[in-house]
């Protein structure tokens, strides 16, 4: 009876948490297709090689080797107890107790190896444990500049703590229920780090080593559900999302700006005085050119956005923002991720159709222009992000709206166009002097 | 200086090697005219057949199109392309790391295919084949130099060694700034800062910079780009130390260790 109520239960946690985590990560999905359509398919080895090299193997952290190692520890810890965690979903939903370990605990070989990978994964969960209390400290103790930004006030920072304190809290959980299962079964396991831990248990009785057994169990599972659900609104999305965003990264070289096609045709039809423009057609909707608002950004743009993990690489490699500029290239991710999720509940809250709040990502608390004006597009930024992400597209796209659109540029370089157009410089000097610098 | 526009050429009958884009820092700013002289005297030396636009060039668009304006840029890289398709321009060279950027990435979907060389790679490549002979091992005795990476040379193109590769020749000691390769500092410059007033900060990004240089301790800091040259000149201005430190391309410090130029150190 007592097992058939623990089914039920199971079930319905998992089903209720399944239901919330669907509707978190469709969200971030209809937001994401709020972008542009843009073609990356193609190039799949080469996108493949990315995706193993940059995504699984991390290739791009281990230029700055600490919060590399100590990184790459939780990552490996987590990929490694998903075993575990999938003994502990079918003990969920079957009733059973480590229905693994008594299939094959007869058969030595077999058994052997279950003890091994368990084993593993308690020493890899140590691991997990120094990284993560590492950490907090960076954060915390030793406040690693990058990780003290003004754009990390508020929710960032708590939700960068949330998820180091819950993977503290998944070890706990884990722990107790590994050495109390133990001490039930006295050492019968040999688990190698709960086997340390077992003296702990030394005074607890029966019932006592069972509740806390369960405790572990249904903490666990609590704290795995709960992170499914919490992940799609935390920066610790991109545990899922670093994959796509480097298969879908830029292959071209950092400095390529994609040419727009639109200006192309019109440049044509200007410099071609024979060019019979073609009939405009009434309907169609009016061109804009740049980027005003996350609508006008392609889709791996808010991509991005939404993998962006918040560690601030770029925004401590920016040459702007390491003068004292206002700019800094992880609050653009930021506020792109925020300007979208504000357009998703906007349009959530309308029938599915967004309604126009007389808002954009330019300004309105979101991106300053005077942030945009700041950028010298050096790259830094993109080089520096572990998984692909390049805030210069974003930037980029901006200033043309703005000096496209709202013919909103310094006086300085409204000077430095005209002088381009008119003298094919951007200074004012006559074409016809081209060719001095001979004569000197 | 023996200098031929490609208009000259074809008049002639002749094919140049290779169409030297001089770029505007390179035609009309008096430090990069410079740069300028001491590559055609490398080139002249050598015997290499180059041809430049001369007035027919215009200013790549690069400047233009990162401030944000892409009409700008289209209609000088659409003017600049069919000047060059006309002429039947194969090779370019440049010593501008923002005309080598945009010609070699922003150009091609437009019409414009070319091969297109940096001049640290075009001297890279002349070293490697024998053709430049070190004949003035005096000037840089004992001397220090580092070398700058530009953005639009570094990250955007990855071409790290190139430069280095040419600096090594010179009878010099080449160092690192503390932020090199792909962790190099901007000069300040990029994205059309260049021509306009820096954002408020604490600092401007080329003082920065030229602290990194002034602490590696080196008598020359090398660049490779007209516009990071002017940047850290005028660091170097700022500082007050432009009697110990000088600010060359790696262009003029190649002519002058070949005995084509005198720089005074």
């Amino acid at each position: 009876m007592f097992t058939i109520i623990q089914i039920v239960l199971f079930i319905v946690l998992c089903s209720v948490a399944g239901y919330f985590a669907f509707k978190g990560y469709y969200f971030v999905y209809k937001n994401i297709m709020h972008g542009k359509s843009e073609d990356l398919s193609g190039n799949s080895s080469e996108r493949l090689k990315n995706l193993l090299l940059i995504a699984f193997g991390q290739k791009k952290m281990f230029k700055n080797i600490t919060p590399a190692v100590l990184h790459f520890f939780i990552y490996a810890g987590f990929v490694i107890t998903q075993i575990e965690l999938l003994e502990i979903f079918i003990d969920g939903l079957t009733g059973s107790h480590r229905i693994i370990f008594h299939a094959v605990e007869n058969i030595s070989a077999l058994r052997s190896i279950y003890v091994f990978t368990i084993s593993f994964i308690e020493v890899a969960s140590v691991f997990v444990f120094i990284a993560t209390v590492a950490f907090l400290s960076r954060r915390w103790i030793l406040r690693v500049p990058r990780l003290n930004k003004p754009e990390l006030k508020g929710f960032p920072v708590i939700d960068a703590t949330l998820i180091l304190l819950s993977e503290i809290y998944l070890l706990a959980c884990i722990f107790s229920m590994n050495t109390a299962d133990m001490a039930l079964h006295n050492g019968e396991y040999g688990f190698l780090v709960s086997g340390f831990f077992m003296p702990l248990f030394a005074g607890c009785g029966e019932t006592c080593l069972h509740i806390v057994e369960r405790s572990g169990w249904w903490g666990h599972m609590l704290g795995v559900l709960a992170l499914l659900v919490y992940l799609p609104y935390s920066k610790h999305l991109h545990i899922l999302l670093a994959f796509p965003n480097t298969y879908f990264g830029r292959l071209q070289p950092k400095g390529y700006i994609n040419n727009m096609p639109e200006i192309t045709k019109e440049i044509k039809l200007m410099m071609d005085p024979s060019a019979v423009p073609p009939p405009v057609d009434a309907n169609a909707a009016p061109v804009k050119f740049g980027a005003k608002d996350v609508f006008d950004l392609t889709w791996k743009n808010l991509l991005d956005a939404y993998t962006c993990t918040e560690c601030g690489r770029c925004t401590a490699a920016c040459p702007a923002n390491q003068t004292g500029k206002l700019l800094s290239p992880r609050k653009i991710m930021m506020n792109t991720r925020d300007r979208l999720e504000e357009v998703g509940r906007n349009r959530d809250a309308n029938d599915g159709v967004w309604k126009d709040d007389a808002k954009s990502l330019i300004e309105n608390n979101y991106i300053s222009v005077e942030e945009l004006r700041a950028c010298t597009t050096c790259n830094a930024c993109v080089e520096e992000c572990p998984i692909m992400i390049s805030p210069l597209e974003i930037i980029v796209q901006l200033r043309r709206n703005l000096v496209m659109e709202e013919s909103n540029a310094p006086a300085e370089w409204n000077g430095m166009f005209t002088a381009m157009e008119n003298n094919g410089a951007p200074w004012q000097f006559s074409q016809q002097d081209r060719l001095n610098w001979k004569n000197g | 200086m023996q200098v031929k526009t490609y208009a000259e050429y074809a008049s002639s009958g002749e094919t140049p090697e290779v169409l030297f884009w001089v770029g505007c820092a390179g035609s009309f700013d008096q430090r990069a005219q410079k740069v300028t002289r001491s590559f055609v005297k490398i080139l002249n030396h050598l015997n290499i057949k180059f041809a430049v636009l001369g007035t027919e060039e215009s200013c790549t668009g690069d400047p233009a199109k990162r401030a944000g304006n892409e009409f700008v840029f289209q209609m000088l890289a659409l003017q600049n392309i069919e000047v060059m398709n006309t002429y039947g321009v194969k090779r370019i060279v440049t010593t501008c790391p923002h005309c080598f950027n945009i010609l070699k990435n922003e150009y091609p979907s437009l019409g414009g295919n070319y091969e297109v060389i940096h001049h640290s790679t075009f001297l890279q490549k002349l070293i490697d084949e024998g053709r430049i002979k070190i004949t003035d091992t005096a000037t840089f005795k004992g001397k220090k130099i580092t070398y700058h990476d530009s953005c639009y040379l570094g990250r955007a193109n990855e071409i790290y060694e190139a430069p280095r590769k040419v600096l090594e020749e010179l009878d010099a000691e080449l160092v690192e700034m503390k932020s090199c390769r792909t962790k190099g500092l901007c000069c300040g410059a990029g994205g059309a800062q260049m021509f306009k007033e820096d954002e408020k900060g604490t600092k401007r990004i080329n003082i920065a910079r030229t602290e990194e240089a002034l602490e590696s301790n080196a008598q020359i800091v090398a660049a490779a780009c007209p516009f990071c040259n002017t940047m850290l000149t005028d660091g170097v201005k700022s500082k007050d130390k432009q009697q110990d430190v000088k600010v060359f391309d790696i262009a003029e410090l190649l002519a002058a260790g070949q005995g084509l130029e005198t720089i005074n150190l």
